[in-house]
């Protein structure tokens, strides 16, 4: 026989009367013979009596003593009125982000609706007034039923036009209601940077560089720009200020 | 550092030579197809329908060979060959530590099987299915019915030309007829008349959507029969139709108690078929993040068996390991259940700031937590008369029925994918699998408690070493999606970007199958590719699908309160039993 011997007993061998496994084997059997007597465990006398539940009653007037005396963090919430506190990666809600004229950013590339597994995102695109722009979303519907919020469409727009929020609150009284259009899209959010979840990552070295470099959109100052009857500076300007800055 | 489990090679002449001494194969029965050296990822063999028993009996029983264990067994559909389907096994043997992979060919007009059950019971279930999703008569079969689609469904869903659009209306007057197997004959003498209980599918005891229906005579469970399929929503299928990286947020719905370990699963078959290497960083972090999730799963398994006996405080401790773990989860890939952790070729997306201290805290909490629950209920004589010997079974009868994981371990079998075939970091690490010999309900959750000390103790070892420098995902455009910002403004990047979206991963053509150490078991992914964007073909080898065709052999000669305690402590999940 070519191949080594197994180091210990398989379990059609079991019972060949070898001591038991070493503590560590390196094979992926570890069987000996059965090392306790193949009965039911025997209760000790300790058992018998239901002592052992004294114990158990210590632990439990521990944990509630301390819950009591506010010692041990509680895990249970009061929700709504106290609410679950998310990282800036929750994938909630999904956001679509404007222009800041207000318009929606989305081109009508259909890679978002191409990208999701569940099939959920349904587009008609138009052609847009601005020769520029080319297309824009006459519709853009979401199936928030059909949804699993996996990210996919976020990280497929090339526009940084679909984002997703903090909010998890989405109930509705009928089908129709969840499938939602571009005004609840767009319209419960203030861009508030508490509000945001999953977002196009950069990698962390290359977010200032992308940032001063051409068109890369900064969701939030624009969305407070755009609330406060501002402009945001283009790229050019701002790059202009920053060598002005630097030089 | 393998990132997946390089199955070792078997001695291909030792094989011929136990089939030999069976004698009496007629000339090309088994034909080697493929092995490690000719760059299959397994010895594969093709073997003629005729003699299926007789060279399975012979892979089992031979000393040289010693298969003991079915796997998987599914079907594979190739309209442009000849022989147009094809069943595939894959068997392996736990004292050797090899794995083989049976094809049997079969023709459109005449799709039948000889049944392996009488070799490994295991087979019971899985022909079930290949009858189901490819309509092959397995001849011998005690019950060849339908297991995962309804009564009412026409057609075998997985055949190629069956169309995924295809909707049904599926009504009540066609149902599962139960079949009892080794129900005893009723007597004259009987002292009570026999009942037949249902329980479930809506059912609290049933963790999922169960359907068993239970022949009593008085309290005692004579027979009984396990219909599933409530949550079949045609995984498979609908990842013929999606591109490779689609497919990762559907395996998130396998084991949701622990959806990071399937993730990672999938995504190193489809990272071994590229010959992609996933960084330190993202190998070390799934490493971490797998043991977390098994923790977690271990959680809810102990703490809703314990609920379902009636010892409720456990429950709310061990959530609490399970609150803060899927706490870790969501800062760092954003969803709590669902988290759709890994890319093929690395993580989503880099790892938090504080995630080593919020880890170390997490670890801080587990020990303290799991021995509250043991002082409570280890030695706690209402839980050990629900549990102590109650649905046993021995070693050898569990590897019979294809068991793997936690289970296995409880019934003195020290399968563990971690170390018998170790991926990521597992071969550099420094952990014991635990082993206990009882096979009841009480081994099952002792054993579960001591893998989440393991558990513990592996993740400590990973955070001790710190964590690796680097990017959390291959730097390979046609593997990853490029970096945001250069997708915004490089043209090339641009291209990439959208190549991936549209097309997809194109995996060169061939076949793996990968399997990483799901918490209820070896969590297996035989994928087949034809080098377009999307799969062939994958099959799941579910862990607990052969675990819960055992179920019905588990709980006879119990009563219900055993059947439910039996339950829980198998770890039946419906969302990978179904699929």
């Amino acid at each position: 026989m070519t191949t080594a011997e197994p180091t210990t007993a398989g379990p059609t061998t079991a019972g060949d009367g070898q001591a038991a496994p070493p503590a560590r084997p390196r094979t992926n059997v570890a069987v000996g013979p059965h090392p306790s007597e193949p009965e039911p465990k025997r209760y000790s006398l300790a058992e018998r009596l239901y002592l052992p539940l004294v114990g158990g009653m210590m632990v439990t007037m521990k944990h509630f003593l301390g819950n009591l005396l506010g010692r041990r963090k509680s895990y249970t919430i009061e929700y709504p009125e106290e609410r679950r506190e998310y990282s800036h990666r929750y994938r909630g809600h999904h956001i679509l982000t404007t222009r800041p004229d207000g318009s929606v950013r989305c081109v009508a590339c259909f890679l978002c609706a191409q990208a999701c597994p569940a099939e959920c995102i349904h587009i008609e695109a138009g052609e847009h007034p601005d020769e520029n722009i080319e297309k824009y979303p006459l519709v853009y519907e979401i199936d928030m039923l059909r949804c699993v919020f996996c990210g996919y469409c976020v990280d497929a727009c090339p526009e940084e036009a679909i984002i997703m929020s903090n909010n998890y609150d989405m109930a509705y009284f009928t089908r129709e209601q969840s499938i939602v259009g571009k005004n609840e899209l767009v319209k419960p959010y203030t861009f508030d940077e508490e509000q945001l979840g999953y977002r196009p990552s950069y990698p962390e070295e290359e977010v200032r560089r992308a940032r001063m470099r051409r068109d890369a959109f900064d969701l939030v100052s624009a969305a407070r720009a755009q609330s406060e009857g501002t402009r945001v500076p283009n790229a050019e300007e701002s790059q202009r200020e920053e060598r002005a800055q630097a030089g | 550092m393998p990132a997946l489990a390089e199955p070792s090679r078997p001695e291909l002449a030792e094989l011929e030579r136990a089939l030999g001494a069976d004698g009496g194969l007629p000339e090309g029965a088994v034909v080697p197809e493929g092995d490690p050296s000719t760059g299959a990822d397994q010895p594969t063999w093709r073997v003629d329908r005729g003699s299926l028993v007789a060279v399975c009996r012979a892979l089992r029983d031979s000393p040289e060979t010693r298969f003991d264990l079915l796997l998987d067994a599914c079907g594979v559909d190739y309209p442009d060959r000849d022989d147009r389907f094809e069943a595939v096994y894959h068997l392996y043997s736990i004292p050797r530590g090899e794995r083989l992979r049976l094809k049997v060919p079969l023709s459109e007009d005449d799709p039948t099987l000889p049944s392996l059950i009488p070799v490994w019971k295991a087979a019971d279930w899985f022909e079930r299915e290949m009858f189901d999703m490819f309509g092959f008569r397995v001849e011998g079969h005690p019950n060849l019915s339908r297991i995962l689609c309804h009564e009412g469904f026409e057609g075998h869903a997985l055949r190629k030309d069956y169309d995924p659009a295809r909707r049904w209306i599926l009504t009540e007057d066609k149902m599962y007829t139960p079949k009892f197997v080794d129900l005893p004959p009723a007597g004259d003498d009987d002292m009570f008349e026999r009942m037949t209980v249902n329980i479930g599918p809506s059912h609290p005891a049933m963790h999922g959507t169960f359907r068993v229906m239970a022949v009593l005579d008085g309290e005692e469970i004579i027979a009984s029969d396990v219909e599933i399929g409530y949550l079949h929503r045609c995984f498979e299928k609908m990842c013929e139709t999606h591109t490779w990286q689609q497919v990762i947020p559907y395996t998130d719905r396998l084991n949701y108690c622990s959806s990071f370990i399937n993730n990672v699963g999938y995504c190193r078959v489809v990272e071994r078929m590229l010959g992609v290497e996933p960084p330190p960083k993202a190998v070390w972090a799934s490493t971490i993040l797998s043991e977390f999730s098994r923790i977690m799963d271990h959680c809810v398994c102990n703490g809703t068996t314990l609920v379902d006996v009636g010892a409720l405080t456990n429950f709310w401790y061990l959530f609490q390991i399970r609150e803060e773990i899927y706490g870790l989860l969501e800062a760092c890939f954003g969803a709590r259940l669902t988290v759709s952790g890994t890319r093929i070729g690395g993580l989503l997306a880099d790892l938090p700031p504080d995630f080593m201290e919020r880890s170390r805290k997490i670890l801080e909490m587990i020990p303290p937590l799991v021995e509250d629950v043991e002082k409570l209920i280890d030695k706690n004589r209402i839980w050990m008369d629900r549990s102590v010997g109650i649905s046993a079974i021995s070693g050898e009868d569990a590897v019979d029925w294809g068991w793997t994981g936690p289970c296995l371990r409880a019934s003195g079998v020290g399968y563990d994918v971690r170390r018998a075939h170790p991926y990521d970091l597992y071969d550099t690490l420094d952990f014991e699998v635990p082993v206990l010999y009882g096979g009841d309900v009480y081994d099952r959750y002792k054993i579960r408690m001591l893998e989440i000390r393991q558990s513990v103790s592996i993740i400590r070892q990973l955070l001790d070493r710190g964590m690796p420098d680097g990017p959390w995902i291959v730097d390979d455009p046609h593997v990853a999606l490029p970096p945001k910002d250069a997708a915004y403004n490089e043209m090339e990047a641009m291209i990439y970007h959208f190549k991936l979206i549209m097309d997809g991963i194109q995996v060169p053509a061939g076949e793996r199958y990968g399997m990483v150490e799901g918490a209820n078991g070896e969590l297996g992914y035989y994928v087949i590719s034809d080098g377009s964007g999307k799969p062939y073909r994958i099959k799941v080898r579910p862990p607990c699908f052969p675990i819960f065709s055992t179920f019905r052999e588990l709980i006879r000669g119990g009563s219900i309160s055993d059947a439910v305690a039996t339950l829980g402590g198998l770890n039946v999940i419906a969302g990978e039993l179904e699929r």
